[in-house]
């Protein structure tokens, strides 16, 4: 299954060239952390929190056993992803609810972050969780801001509060005064995208902040941000003591380096990730997703380790080899679609396959029914034609719709299954690209 | 010492040492390992990417040793020569009529652009229109028609959730009945990883080529220079969608780069033609290569 990953390739090569005794040695590492370094660079993860990062892991795998299940390459990569993961922190997309009601919240961050949009986002995921939410059109600058976030408001059923061009911090105290009365639990302050640094706009923020107890400082950031990411979570933190921090437009191609460097900057948490623009598209942060998707891997960690725990390891080898060979036949078609049965819910299990995501396989979905069908229909074929699916001609197709009470037509849709997912193999196995 | 506590030190060091930058590296007039290893450290940081940073070392490298290099003056030029070599220095010629369509993902700076553009082709005496196609995004065409009254232009707007196509259709029709010189399309801003949106796109495109065959057309995207290396991956998936003739980078204003401008021109050969620095209607100004990469070294 790791011959999907394009970084675990690179890394397997280095090792390939050495002989395999026991433990990883110094040298062995620095070769492999080069990779990773490319890896972290080219997710746009800041220079030196990536020296930083690979100077601490290389220290952490020095001299570890190889774990008889996993190639060193894969051991390798199984200690970045678990540095990685650790320093990502927790899942902990939860917001605070402030003692004194209402809950203050205030978003900020860079012109074009997407804030704007995040506040429907929140606005909509906590009125789920019964609260009564006040948006507040607190970017007096941007053309049409207020506007925007009245449609926002007006989409997701939610309290708005404009007062027009005035002073930022007149208009935040005075919507919390409306809020109050009009017993609204949560009041989220949309502010104006800003530069770290204008001094004179941070102020701004300030002043805000004092005037009204806010209790949860958000940093909205673009994931696609890249080395600057730094200095402007530090500036931001700086100057407003941030709470949490909150990664848009991950439904992109990025990779999100800028995840790990805000966060080995600031030390906040990241509280959730955007995934679109309708008001739904909020998920909560995994930093184990967070992790596969900087390295390049798409979910193929996770993927790797159910994998270990549900294929028999020789059995997985002896595909991985097959597909190299173009020898994959019906028979490993089967086996395949027996194994993803253990494995757990097939449309999560697809999402792991990198390259193999929504965008290529378009909105098809796997259907378990159908599953169960193909199966039926590949048992009811001999073993000479699942390992030599050219002989299925018209009459042996027809015998084998019969045999397993389907249409010729199901039969035809199988075996053009079984070859695309052939061709996919080989493509997924000889393609980088199609990694990210 | 904690690992978070390691970096921001490090960070510290760091805007020491973009402070001084390579002026006092070259002063030096040492050329080892440790200065190439420095000159790595500024041109990664400014975003230029790992493949076109090694690019540029490694020519400087040559040119410095077959040369006999050791004057930290004549350095310093070799170096702006290698990147200059790269960036190029095109400009925009105007050829009207002309349509330009400014695509970009979302929040980059697409309708503030166009204000800008406006307002410097108008100053330039040309008479333009501007096409609120973003009908997707809430009060967009909103925001556009400040920009026109700013710029004082006239706005072709639908309502929102219309068709941008005829948006773009009704522009172009005004264009040719009053015989303006320049027409600019404001477009959603879209992942450029959505294939419907991508279709939409090419959707306008055909109508421009269908309405306006002999017109100049010019397909310019907008980077956010804060952006990193996605917009790699950007400028690919949009050129696919619809040629790019060029790039505007916008928010120089910030304390980021844009260096991966360097490794588009590179990679691709696309150029950047405008750089955007600050909110105000003023503040697009045309690329300037030169005082460009002074800023980045
Ligand atoms: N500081 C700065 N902000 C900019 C610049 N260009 C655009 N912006 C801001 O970026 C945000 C998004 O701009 P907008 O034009 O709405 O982006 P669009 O979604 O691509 O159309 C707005 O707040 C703009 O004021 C620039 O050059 N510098
Ligand atoms: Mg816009």
């Amino acid at each position: 299954m790791a011959a999907f990953s394009n970084l675990t390739d690179r890394i397997n090569h280095i090792f390939s060239k050495l002989k395999n005794r026991g433990a990883l040695t110094e040298l062995e590492i620095k070769q492999a952390m080069r990779e990773v370094r490319v890896a972290l660079l080219e997710a746009d993860v800041n220079f030196s929190v990536a020296k930083e990062f690979i100077s601490n892991v290389t220290e952490k795998a020095v001299g570890e056993e190889i774990l008889k299940s996993l190639t060193p390459g894969q051991q390798v990569i199984k200690i970045v992803n678990e540095q990685l993961i650790e320093l990502l922190g927790s899942t902990q997309s939860k917001l605070g609810v402030s003692p004194k009601l209402p809950t203050i919240i205030m978003m900020c961050g860079l012109q074009g972050a997407g804030k704007t949009t995040m506040c429907g986002k929140l606005a909509y995921y906590l009125q789920k969780q019964g609260k009564k939410v006040l948006l507040v059109a607190d970017d007096i600058y941007r053309p049409a801001a207020i506007k925007q976030l009245e449609i926002v408001a007006d989409k997701v059923k939610a309290g708005f509060f404009q007062m027009g061009q005035q002073n930022p911090t007149k208009i935040a105290t005075n919507a919390v005064e409306f809020a109050t009365k009009n017993g609204f639990d949560t009041v989220i302050i949309d502010t104006a995208g800003r530069l770290h640094i204008n001094e004179e706009l941070m102020d701004e923020l300030k002043s805000i902040k004092k005037a009204v107890n806010v209790f949860e400082t958000l940093l909205v950031v673009d994931s696609m941000t890249g080395q600057d990411a730094v200095t402007v979570a530090k500036s931001f933190d700086e100057a407003l003591d941030i709470t949490g921090v909150i990664m848009t437009k991950l439904d992109g191609d990025t990779r999100g380096g800028a995840t790990l460097s805000i966060k080995a900057v600031t030390g906040k948490p990241i509280k959730f990730v955007g995934t679109g623009e309708r008001p739904e598209d909020l998920e909560a942060f995994h930093p184990d997703r967070m992790a596969s998707r900087i390295l390049g891997m798409g979910d193929v960690l996770t993927l790797i380790e159910r994998a270990q725990a549900t294929f028999d390891e020789q059995e997985a080898l002896k595909l991985a080899k097959k597909i190299k060979e173009s020898t994959f036949d019906l028979n490993d078609f089967l086996q395949q679609f027996e194994q993803m049965g253990k494995m757990g819910d097939l449309n999560d299990l697809v999402g792991m396959i990198p390259g193999a995501s929504k965008l290529t396989l378009g909105d098809k979905k796997i259907d378990e029914k159908q599953l169960k069908r193909n199966k039926a229909i590949i048992q009811s074929m001999t073993l000479e034609e699942r390992s030599n699916p050219k002989l299925l001609n018209y009459s042996r197709r027809k015998r084998i719709a019969a045999g397993s009470g389907v249409q010729v037509s199901d039969v035809n849709k199988l075996i053009k299954q079984y070859e695309q997912t052939r061709d996919m193999m080989k493509r997924m196995t000889k393609s980088r690209r199609l990694l990210f | 010492m904690g690992f978070f506590q390691k970096i921001i030190d490090g960070l510290k060091k760091t805007k020491q040492r973009i402070g001084f930058k390579l002026n006092e590296l070259f002063k030096r007039g040492i050329f080892n390992d440790d200065f190439y290893d420095e000159l790595e450290f500024i041109l990664l940081s400014a975003d230029i990417g790992e493949d076109t940073t090694i690019d540029i070392i490694e020519t400087l490298r040559e040119r410095m040793t077959e040369d006999n290099i050791s004057d930290p003056k004549k350095a310093n030029e070799y170096l702006k020569e290698v990147m200059l070599e790269i960036l190029g220095d095109e400009h925009l010629e105007l050829n009207p009529p002309t349509v330009i369509t400014v695509v970009g993902v979302n929040g980059v700076g697409k309708t503030t652009t166009i204000g800008k553009l406006a307002n410097i082709f108008i100053k330039k005496g040309k008479s333009v229109v501007v096409a609120a196609a973003d009908t997707f995004r809430a009060a967009a065409s909103e925001q556009l028609e400040v920009w026109a009254d700013r710029a004082k232009v006239r706005i072709i707007k639908h309502e929102e959730g219309s068709d941008p196509a005829a948006v773009v259709f009704d522009a172009l029709s005004s264009a040719k009945s009053r015989k303006t010189d320049v027409v600019l399309v404001d477009t959603a801003g879209r992942l450029h990883n959505k294939k419907n949106l991508m279709e939409e796109l090419k959707k306008i495109n055909r109508v421009v080529e269908r309405e306006c065959p002999n017109a100049q057309r010019i397909n310019l995207i907008v980077l956010d220079a804060t952006t990193g290396q996605n917009a790699l991956s950007q400028v690919d998936v949009f050129n696919e969608a619809i040629d790019l003739d060029g790039i505007v980078l916008t928010k120089l204003d910030g304390t980021a780069k844009g260096g991966v401008v360097l490794a588009i021109k590179h990679d691709m050969d696309i150029p950047v033609y405008f750089v955007g620095v600050g909110e105000g209607i003023d503040d697009l100004m045309e690329f300037d290569a030169e005082s460009y990469i002074e800023g980045i070294i």
